[in-house]
């Protein structure tokens, strides 16, 4: 196969690439800083939870202007604005980029054996639709009134007339759907199209159909929430009331509006998606973990049918539960019966799931590699995210569990300790094929035990808290009564926080150091099977020398008979 | 009394207990299955760890005991929404009391406070309008309605009588907002343009407090609200006193022009 | 480089699509929920309002009626010029520039899109002059969104076509296989845009 003769510029080959691997380490270098960022709000945010209405130490207060901070002490108009944008860049900005984008861009076409994605230029269009994206929503801090204030959730009328940081953030929103909407189409082509003589679909590797799955969920889910933000947008900037009901006094005045619309619309279209988006964050991380594990425990995964099945039934459930958000609104029972019997329902294929993975390890040999230890780490920290998501898909407990601080612990021990423990297990497992070298263990292992316990220390107190009932959203909870008893929690987690964000400097590192001093390795260093191990390290452009073919399941480890542990999906004769 | 504390906050309503016992029962089934599960975990990490000698074994394991408990949590779901969530839910949503023996107040909220409207004596609301809402006429009474002019009103003060079932209408001027009495497990959204009925019944006396559980904006933290429940006597009396001092105070101005708004 | 990248102008031998035409499908699905989002909107809405306007009462039901026709004329052009490539091409010619044919039918298209678009002015215009815009009443509201996003598509569909008209014709010297793929995912998308006004007629118009 011949290969592009004439070399590229510069600004062609690393800024505007068409090529999927660097399109892929520009959405995951992007959305890491992303996730800094978002964690650094986040921090900012411990500060006045944990001392509320206390000055900031200097160095830090010095940073911001009056309308952030006045005399150190941070305003709840800053605190909402934090808390907006920190779920905000968390998801559509850190998550979702590094494990789609990242890695979805990098792995999946070399685990399918296509040379590039189906479509390179649409690919590159869509990182840098979410580079403006990006752009916008960083902006938005400065302008008048500063970013968006109404959560990230949005919900009108609040958000309709909330201060113009809101229209910029629906802006944003708007190229971040467009963005996914163009990645989510190349990737189910080239799943479809591109998958290499022999890989049958049920030879592909588990991370591959979790993408795939993710990309009819990014594809079906985030039109509806661009309608809601058309919607919202219109009713900002061309004066309609789809989101604002007749009769609205605000502040003391009868709110010039005609009125006729419904702040219920918008929850029902934002949960259309945003319900599908949690399984959008939570599905590639299954995948990664399922490939760190199988190439660790050196034997194949258990079930694996079985867990294809469950995760294209995930996708598919979750576009019929967005409503368990709104139990508290006017639905009747009847609605709310049928939510919670989907919402139970859809528990069951993520059980299947787990249940297989950790049946895995059953009767392996197992290595505990700094990628292992994040992969099994996210096992029991998703697992309580999972479980305490029962107590909140019940209506009946959810009268109390509703809006309190128990709703943020459970979706952060599934994105949190679960997603991105998954998403640095990734990052350890496949540097060497993005590098060519190995990042450091020892790092890797200072890295891995703080970053466990404090992420534990963060997020379990959160459970408590709710179960005292106390609201989220507060800039400071000890106004109210119910609130004091567990406000040492706030402390302790905001420690936790800090500590974390201390747990990260060897990751930081580590990251930068192994690309120029770490150890040289070949193109398989853990003696893997699937595919992208049987391509150079760095894959050059077009990744394979011939078009691999495809000869066997996914995860042949310690195959009776075979010399070797492993054997490659692409290699014909005996190993 | 010690209201508040780390678990479940003090319950002095009637229906609370059902919550919470089914609070309760999932937390321990929880508690059971991540235990359990978690036991696998470290015993799989243990005896399975790569060590010289020991080798992986391909063949798949066909377990048994994983399917009988992915039915058996299945089942347990199944228990958990037909013998707790659904009964809740529809006592809490839908078996109201009569309103002949039931309290009845109307809850508006606006950013950043809870006014309360009682009936008054006649146990009929006067009429309200949008734009006679002013400082002093928070809910926008119509004060021409004779059937207004026994109407109470308070700000941020929620007082019902123990034993006697309260129907409340939710509303909201602005926002959204969510009435939340972490004692009387209540918590309902108030979605502005729409009336939204609930119903509880205080077993205990005391005084606690009424929080938002939805952004509502700036304000949104402090917008704590009180909330007592007293006696049968001691709230008659409070709510005579109430209708005396307005009814008294409108008694010379009657003739006079009503302040203007 | 594309050249490594199969199924650019031959369909896939199982799934029997092009890359191109296989994206093109995807696209609008979500176009469908895009649009399908804004049609629940509508619906509950309108169900939620206590007076709902009756369509023809306001809006202009004739210049509507011109509009439809124009856009289903557009999309006979559509399928004509992209026959009129599949008939050159099956008589295999090689090198040659685009037929005429193709150029008058996919010029005829892009004239009746703009046609639509004037029509559309008119019909805002009036509006306007009675003080008749979104933030008028819900029903303005929903009317001006929903046409406005669809008049949207039409801009990006005559833009799309225009493309092909000129600059991208070139491709047909090279690839025609590949030129006539993509005249068909556009006619593909500009059929999808005439389908949301066949819904958009009545439900606005009519009902």
């Amino acid at each position: 196969m011949k290969h592009d003769s004439h070399p590229l510029p510069f600004w062609r080959k690393y800024i505007f690439s068409t090529d999927h691997k660097v399109i892929g380490v520009q959405y995951a270098v992007t959305g890491l800083v992303f996730l800094l960022f978002g964690f650094a709000l986040m921090m900012l945010m411990r500060w006045q939870l944990a001392y509320p209405g206390k000055p900031f130490p200097e160095w830090i207060a010095k940073m911001f202007s009056d309308q952030q901070m006045i005399s150190g002490i941070m305003l709840p108009e800053f605190y909402n604005q934090l808390g907006a944008m920190h779920g905000t860049i968390m998801i559509f900005l850190g998550v979702v980029p590094l494990a789609v984008g990242g890695f979805g861009n990098y792995i999946l076409p070399l685990q399918i054996g296509a040379p590039d994605m189906a479509f390179p230029k649409l690919n590159m269009m869509s990182y840098w639709s979410y580079f403006l994206g990006g752009v916008t929503m960083f902006a938005s801090f400065f302008v008048p009134g500063g970013a968006a204030q109404s959560g990230w959730t949005s919900y009108p009328p609040l958000a309709d007339i909330a201060t113009v940081g809101q229209t910029v953030w629906l802006f944003g929103m708007v190229f971040l759907i467009t963005s996914s909407l163009l990645g989510s189409v190349n990737f189910i082509v080239t799943t479809v199209q591109l998958r290499a003589d022999g890989m049958s679909f049920f030879r592909l590797p588990f991370f591959v159909w979790a993408q795939f799955v993710t990309s009819f969920l990014l594809l079906l889910a985030f039109p509806p929430l661009e309608a809601a933000a058309v919607l919202q947008l219109m009713d900002r900037l061309a004066g309609t009331s789809f989101f604002l009901p007749s009769g609205l006094v605000v502040a003391g005045k009868v709110l010039e509006r005609s009125g006729g619309g419904s702040p219920l619309l918008w929850q029902h279209l934002f949960w259309f998606l945003a319900h599908p988006e949690v399984y959008v964050l939570i599905l590639p991380a299954m995948g990664i973990v399922a490939e760190v594990l199988a190439c660790n425990t050196r034997k194949p995964i258990y079930g694996y049918k079985g867990m294809v099945y469950s995760v294209v039934f995930l996708g598919f459930m979750s576009f019929i539960v967005w409503a368990h958000h709104m139990f508290l609104t006017s639905m009747g029972t009847v609605m709310s019966s049928f939510f919670q019997i989907t919402t139970m329902i859809i528990s069951i294929p993520s059980v299947i799931i787990l249940t297989a993975l950790v049946l895995s390890l059953w009767g392996g040999s197992i290595r505990f590699n700094t990628p292992m230890l994040f992969a099994i780490a996210f096992l029991p920290m998703f697992g309580m995210g999972g479980l305490t998501g029962l107590p909140l898909g019940l209506a009946a407990a959810d009268i109390h569990l509703h809006d309190t601080y128990y709703v943020i612990g459970h979706f952060h021990y599934v994105v949190a300790p679960g997603t991105i423990f998954a998403l640095f297990a990734g990052i350890y497992h496949w540097f060497p094929k993005v590098t060519g070298r190995k990042m450091s263990e020892f790092l890797g292992k200072l890295h891995f035990w703080p970053s466990f316990i404090l992420m534990n220390g963060i997020f379990f107190p959160m459970l408590l808290m709710g179960l005292a009932g106390v609201s989220r959203r507060l800039w400071d909870p000890t106004q109210y009564a119910h609130a004091l008893p567990t406000q040492p929690l706030n402390v302790l987690m905001s420690f936790c926080a800090w500590g974390m964000a201390l747990a990260q400097v060897p990751f930081i590192l580590n990251f930068f150091g192994s690309i120029f001093f770490g150890k040289k390795v070949n193109e398989n260093p853990w003696e893997a099977t699937t595919l992208e191990w049987s391509a150079p390290s760095p894959p050059p452009h077009g990744n394979f020398e011939n078009p691999p073919v495809v000869y066997r399941e996914p995860y042949e480890y310690s195959v009776p008979g075979q010399k070797h542990d492993f054997w490659p999906q692409g290699m014909k004769e005996e190993n | 009394m010690k209201y508040y504390g780390w678990g479940l906050p003090f319950d002095a309503s009637a229906h609370g207990a059902a919550i919470d016992r089914l609070i309760y029962v999932i937390h321990i089934f929880m508690a059971v299955l991540f235990l359990g599960w978690a036991i696998f975990l470290i015993l799989s990490l243990v005896k399975f760890r790569a060590r010289p000698g020991h080798k992986a074994n391909y063949k798949l394991n066909h377990f048994k005991a994983p399917t009988y408990a992915e039915v058996g949590v299945a089942l347990f779901e199944v228990l958990l929404l037909v013998g707790f969530s659904f009964p809740i839910v529809s006592q809490v949503r839908d078996q109201f009391p009569s309103t002949a023996e039931a309290l009845e107040v109307r809850v508006v909220a606006e950013q950043f406070a809870w006014n309360f409207h009682y009936p008054g004596p006649d146990g009929v609301f006067g009429s309200s309008d949008i734009h006679l809402i002013s400082p002093a006429n928070p809910v926008g009474l119509n004060p021409e309605d004779p059937a207004g002019q026994d109407d109470v009103t308070t700000i941020n003060q929620f007082r019902i009588p123990v034993g006697r079932p309260v129907i409340a209408h939710l509303s909201s001027k602005d926002v959204i907002h969510s009435f939340a009495i972490p004692v009387m497990r209540v918590k309902r959204d108030m979605i502005p343009g729409q009336v939204a009925p609930i119903w509880f019944e205080a077993k205990h006396t005391g005084n606690f407090e009424i929080a938002c559980a939805q952004l509502c904006g700036l304000g949104h933290y402090r917008m704590r609200g009180f909330f007592t429940v007293q006696t049968q006597d001691e709230f008659e009396k409070w709510m005579n006193g109430e209708v005396q001092s307005k009814l008294g105070a409108a008694v010379p101005p009657a003739s006079a022009p009503v302040p203007a708004a | 480089m594309s050249a490594l990248i199969r199924y650019i102008s031959k369909p896939h031998p199982l799934t029997g699509v092009t890359n191109a035409k296989l994206g093109t499908w995807c696209f609008l699905a979500s176009e469908m929920m895009l649009f399908g989002g804004l049609f629940s909107a509508y619906v509950l809405l309108r169900a939620g309002s206590t007076a709902w306007p009756r369509g023809s009462e306001l809006l202009n039901v004739p210049l509507a009626t011109l509009n439809t026709l124009i856009l289903i004329t557009s999309s006979v052009t559509m399928v004509m010029s992209w026959a009129s490539l599949i008939m050159k091409q099956e008589k295999g010619t090689g090198t040659s520039k685009v037929p005429g044919t193709f150029s008058f039918y996919m010029g005829s298209t892009i004239l009746l899109g703009l046609a639509f678009l004037v029509v559309k002015a008119f019909e805002y215009g009036s509006k306007f002059s009675h003080h008749h815009f979104p933030g008028t009443d819900i029903f303005y509201g929903i009317y001006f969104t929903l046409t406005g996003l669809h008049g949207l598509h039409v801009i990006g569909g005559i833009l799309l076509n225009t493309y092909f008209l000129f600059p991208g014709s070139r491709l047909w010297q090279t690839e025609p296989e590949q030129f006539t793929g993509r005249i068909e995912c556009a006619g593909l998308y500009w059929h999808f845009v005439d389908l949301v006004w066949i819904f958009l007629f009545p439900v606005l118009y009519l009902l």
